[in-house]
């Protein structure tokens, strides 16, 4: 079984914040052009936010920036997408990497679960 | 409310106000100290698995995240807990750090209410409030809609302070 320790084990809220510092994974595309012929351990994994009925949509855009980064209008079509498509894909990359973003996600109270499309 | 002072937001609670929050806070660390149960669906809401059709690897993920995503969320109910002013009321005022520790507590007290009240996609906060009070103004839904209805205004104005 993949261990996965390393990565994840220390998630507290203060370190989960974007710092603004090295090239995030949400900076690569998020479609390789070849990305079906890679083997399935290289596919990109993604993080996924599911929409759940108590989250406030200002919130949930807030945790976007916060967490990732991401300017006002990159977060707020996200939480739209959530919103009204009931799921989207906030970022991707290694998995260890999702596993991460997924559980500061959990840290905020969102609704996150990791998956390999 | 809060509103923003320079680099904090600000609010003046009512005694009321303080003993509704000192109650919730107390309560969501007791939920995930003495009372933390997998059985119970608000700590499957607030510690969701992470991988929905795969039990093994979410329960492995589990392993290595709970007891620090445990300790987080203890600890942002006891940033609200340590920066309430007495029962008799008076002001509170958050730092930025404090301030979204609030956030992260208001919020994961919302989703434990959210699912003790049964809230869903559909719920007219309103309409549900009308029907608990005309079946009986006394009950504990109705207290308990209201002080959910408070929170997400509390939560709502410390969002607006904050990023203002």
């Amino acid at each position: 079984m993949r261990a996965i320790g390393a990565h994840v084990a220390v998630v507290g809220a203060s370190i989960c914040s974007y710092d603004g510092g090295v090239a995030a994974p949400q900076t690569t595309p998020v479609q390789s052009p070849d990305v079906e012929t890679l083997p399935a351990t290289d596919r990109p994994w993604i993080t996924v936010v599911h929409d759940d009925p108590v989250n406030l949509m200002t919130y949930v855009t807030w945790v976007f920036q916060k967490q990732f980064g991401y300017t006002f209008d990159k977060a707020q079509s996200l939480m739209l997408d959530v919103h009204n498509k009931g799921r989207a894909a906030v970022s991707h990359g290694a998995r260890e990497r999702m596993e991460y973003d997924a559980s500061c996600l959990h840290g905020y109270g969102l609704w996150a679960t990791v998956e390999q499309p | 409310m809060f509103r923003r002072y320079g680099k904090h937001c600000v609010a003046t609670f009512a005694p009321d106000e303080v003993r509704v929050l000192r109650k919730v806070a107390t309560e969501v660390v007791g939920l995930l100290t003495d009372g933390f149960d997998h059985g119970d669906p608000v700590v499957d809401r607030l510690f969701p698995d992470v991988y929905p059709t795969n039990s093994d690897d979410s329960a492995e993920f589990r392993r290595f995240t709970e007891g620090d995503l445990k300790t987080g969320k203890i600890d942002a109910a006891g940033a609200i807990l340590a920066a309430l002013p007495s029962s008799s009321g008076g002001e509170v005022r958050l730092d930025e750090e404090a301030a979204e520790a609030w956030l992260r507590a208001l919020n994961d007290a919302r989703l434990a209410m959210g699912v003790r009240l049964d809230i869903s996609a559909e719920t007219d906060l309103g309409e549900e409030l009308d029907d608990a009070v005309l079946s009986d103004p006394s009950s504990s839904r109705v207290f308990q809609l209201s002080v959910y209805a408070y929170l997400g205004y509390l939560q709502e104005s410390l969002l607006t302070a904050l990023t203002e």
